[in-house]
């Protein structure tokens, strides 16, 4: 499938959205980290918080989808006395209809975690489900909240990802549910998986109830290989997933639709408590720009900064608090930037 | 004296609904063991295989319901529920029927058990009624199907309440309310506005509100952070079984399902067809949910017994079941019990 990107000269332009929380100082270190590595990437940033108007919104939706890419913070969305507000986050992956999100989560041999070798594939729905926000009152004190699930977007999803597991060699597709409480549309989610499994015969395909499943992991994170889900399970199982290899500060997520590409941190936290304090872990967020980089096939310079990240997890074992270590944000930062000055002046030759 | 009941220390009748699968198995294992313990109560062993009503539906036999509603009291085993299609959940049906608005389900890191956690010590406190359980689905047109998620006021302030009660009687000190209202921001934010009433109400416990995907990240990494969480009906399910993998399964946590008439006690985990009638269920569950069930009922001195007899046996590790990585049956791990009953009561 043909992605635009914006390409100018042999350089790419793309979206940044800092968001709320350590976003911006994690946008900062990207910055800095490609300007190191030679990166031909210029960025359009676009500040999006909480407080922004919806002709802010509605810009930094058009500014995606000139570029066609983009690199995200979590723009807060906290419930407060306005209940009408909709997340942002949410809106956004609707506007751009960016149906799937998917999170590749490996562990990393030196990070400290009760588990070890795992390495599942998330493929979650991302645009319905019971992030559809349609919520009534009928009666006072009395809410109710739709859940829409559609054959085509769950076809669509199931699709991708088969295609991915045939395309990275993955061997079976796990697809996540409650079909025996939701029968009619987690039912249909299911079916529709089962269906679309069929012009996949090289690939195993089953099926788990949402609840054992989240038992599951955290008992045998191993037997799991590719997982389709709707939404809400979705984030659940990545969220579990991401604690069990170590935490919110070291996978990223991408968001896919036919047209776009929006790529942030696996948990996508707002980790408001930690802003400003040089505490976060910027491995998440570098390793979403390192996706969004091997999206604009910018291989080499994805590589570049991928080993530099993995020498520095793995190798010289600089951790921040979060993963038991004692480093700062900046420590992680500048012992990269070390590896990527190594590597590239050696290359020079 | 015939048809007056006996509300003192007499014997009391319970409802027992062995249930499917290995249901009978760990039901005779608990009714043993509450033998041996000369535990002051009778079973009324009741069948809840659905029947066809006057509507056509199926649903649980009158006769049954009648029991429950009689004793106020019951121990379930788990019941089969067929996936996609056929009869509604019966889990589900008996949970409303008898309006069991609260599930508690206590997990706790068991002594001489290792799993990769070993300072597991969480409630779960689950709106039982209603949520995105509330069963209506439809399809609107080919291909596209809406499920209602219902959260009411009534029914969001009673389990609220309900989990600072439980925290204050069982000296727990902390309530997390688990949510997603940021997204939800009607049906979850009015399940946590009920919260927060009732917290304001309970300044004894402390009170604090955490997104569910930030409590499944947080739970997996260090579980020692959750005391009490209380949440609507999905989350719950969703959490409890999560924190049961933490303790090392489905075969160790026990649940009680408190309504305003009445209370049922039940084990969490499913039918396990693949093992069912060979000997080799773990009763734990199920026997430590009648544990709940007598100190519900302030049968404190028998309930202490048992439980004891119950972990030691585990602590020991000389007759586990299959699923804690023994070899002993069923049966074996039971008499084992019972022989520590006799021992404890001397
Ligand atoms: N980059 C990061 N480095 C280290 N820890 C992180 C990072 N991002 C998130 N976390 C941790 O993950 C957990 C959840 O993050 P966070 O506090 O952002 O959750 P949240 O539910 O989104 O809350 P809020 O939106 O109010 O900040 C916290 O324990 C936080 O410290
Ligand atoms: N009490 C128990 N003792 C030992 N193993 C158990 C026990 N309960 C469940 N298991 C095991 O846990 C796994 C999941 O079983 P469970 O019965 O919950 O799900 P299920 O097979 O889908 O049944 P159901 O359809 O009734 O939910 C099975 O492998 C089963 O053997
Ligand atoms: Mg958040
Ligand atoms: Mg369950």
């Amino acid at each position: 499938k043909p992605f635009p990107v914006a390409q100018y000269g042999g350089r790419f332009t793309v979206t940044m959205l800092p968001g709320d929380g350590i976003g911006p100082e994690l946008m900062g270190y990207v910055k800095n980290i490609f300007r190191y590595a030679g990166v031909p990437v210029d960025f359009e940033e676009i500040q999006i918080h909480k407080e922004s108007s919806e002709e802010e919104f509605r810009n930094a939706l058009i500014c995606i989808r000139r570029n066609g890419v983009a690199l995200k913070g979590s723009i807060e969305s906290k419930y407060g006395d306005n209940t009408s507000e909709i997340s942002r986050n949410a809106a956004l992956r609707v506007e751009l209809d960016l149906f799937a999100n998917v999170l590749h989560c490996k562990s990393y041999p030196a990070v400290r975690s009760r588990y070890s070798d795992v390495d599942i594939i998330i493929v979650r729905q991302n645009t319905e489900g019971e992030y559809s926000m349609l919520e009534h009152e009928n009666v006072k004190g009395v809410i109710e909240s739709l859940k829409i699930i559609t054959r085509k977007e769950s076809e669509r999803l199931a699709r991708y990802a088969f295609d991915y597991a045939v395309k990275y060699g993955r061997t079976r597709v796990t697809s996540v549910h409650k079909a025996n409480i939701m029968k009619l549309s987690d039912g249909l989610f299911l079916e529709t998986c089962r269906n679309v499994s069929k012009d996949y015969p090289e690939i195993e395909f089953n099926n788990m109830i949402v609840d054992n499943a989240c038992m599951q992991l955290v008992a045998k994170p191993q037997q799991f290989d590719v997982i389709v889900l709707p939404n809400l399970y979705g984030n659940v199982v990545s969220n579990i997933v991401c604690g069990l290899v170590g935490g919110a500060g070291i996978l990223s997520g991408r968001n896919y639709g036919d047209h776009f590409a929006v790529f942030e941190p696996g948990t996508r936290n707002t980790g408001t408590t930690m802003a400003g304090r040089n505490i976060a872990n910027p491995i998440a967020m570098l390793n979403a720009s390192c996706d969004m980089l091997e999206h604009l096939n910018l291989s080499y310079h994805a590589n570049l900064i991928r080993d530099a990240i993995n020498k520095t997890l793995n190798v010289d074992m600089i951790h921040t608090v979060d993963l038991g270590g004692q480093a700062t944000s900046l420590d992680v930062i500048q012992n990269i930037i070390k590896i990527i000055q190594a590597n590239t002046s050696s290359s020079n030759w | 004296l015939s048809g007056t009941r006996s509300y003192s220390t007499d014997v009391r009748t319970v409802t027992l609904i062995p249930g499917d699968g290995i249901g009978p198995e760990i039901s005779a294992a608990v009714q043993k063991i509450f033998t041996a313990a000369n535990v002051p109560i009778v079973w009324e062993e009741v069948d809840v295989t659905p029947v066809k009503g006057p509507d056509g539906k199926f649903g649980i036999p009158p006769s049954a319901i009648e029991s429950v509603n009689r004793n106020g009291i019951g121990l379930k085993g788990p019941l089969m529920t067929p996936v996609g299609k056929g009869h509604r959940s019966l889990n589900l049906a008996i949970r409303k029927e008898f309006n069991l608005y609260a599930n508690v389900r206590p997990c706790r890191s068991i002594e001489g058990y290792e799993t990769l956690y070993n300072d597991v010590d969480v409630v779960t406190i689950r709106e039982n009624t209603e949520g995105e359980y509330s069963g209506i689905e439809h399809e609107i047109v080919d291909g596209v199907v809406q499920s209602i998620k219902l959260i009411t006021e009534p029914a969001s302030r009673r389990v609220a309440e309900y989990a600072f009660q439980y925290a204050r009687n069982n000296g727990r000190s902390k309530v997390t309310a688990v949510h997603k209202a940021n997204i939800m921001r009607m049906s979850d934010g009015l399940f946590l506005r009920c919260c927060r009433e009732a917290a304001e109400k309970n300044p004894d416990i402390r009170f604090e509100e955490k997104y569910l995907d930030t409590v499944c990240l947080n739970m997996v990494q260090d579980p020692s952070q959750y005391d009490v969480l209380v949440m609507p009906n999905l989350y719950g399910d969703i959490l409890s079984d999560l924190c049961a993998g933490l303790v090392g399964g489905l075969g160790l946590t026990p649940s009680g399902n408190i309504g305003e008439g009445g209370a049922v006690f039940e084990s969490v985990h499913g039918t396990a067809p693949d093992i069912a009638g060979q000997d080799k269920a773990n009763p734990t569950a199920l026997l430590l949910s009648a544990v709940m069930m007598l100190r519900f009922m302030n049968l404190y001195k028998h309930a202490e017994i048992i439980e004891r007899a119950c972990f030691e046996t585990i602590k020991e590790g000389n007759y586990r079941t299959g699923d804690l990585g023994g070899k002993a049956k069923c049966s074996e791990f039971t008499n084992e019990i019972c022989s520590k009953i006799d021992v404890l009561q001397g």
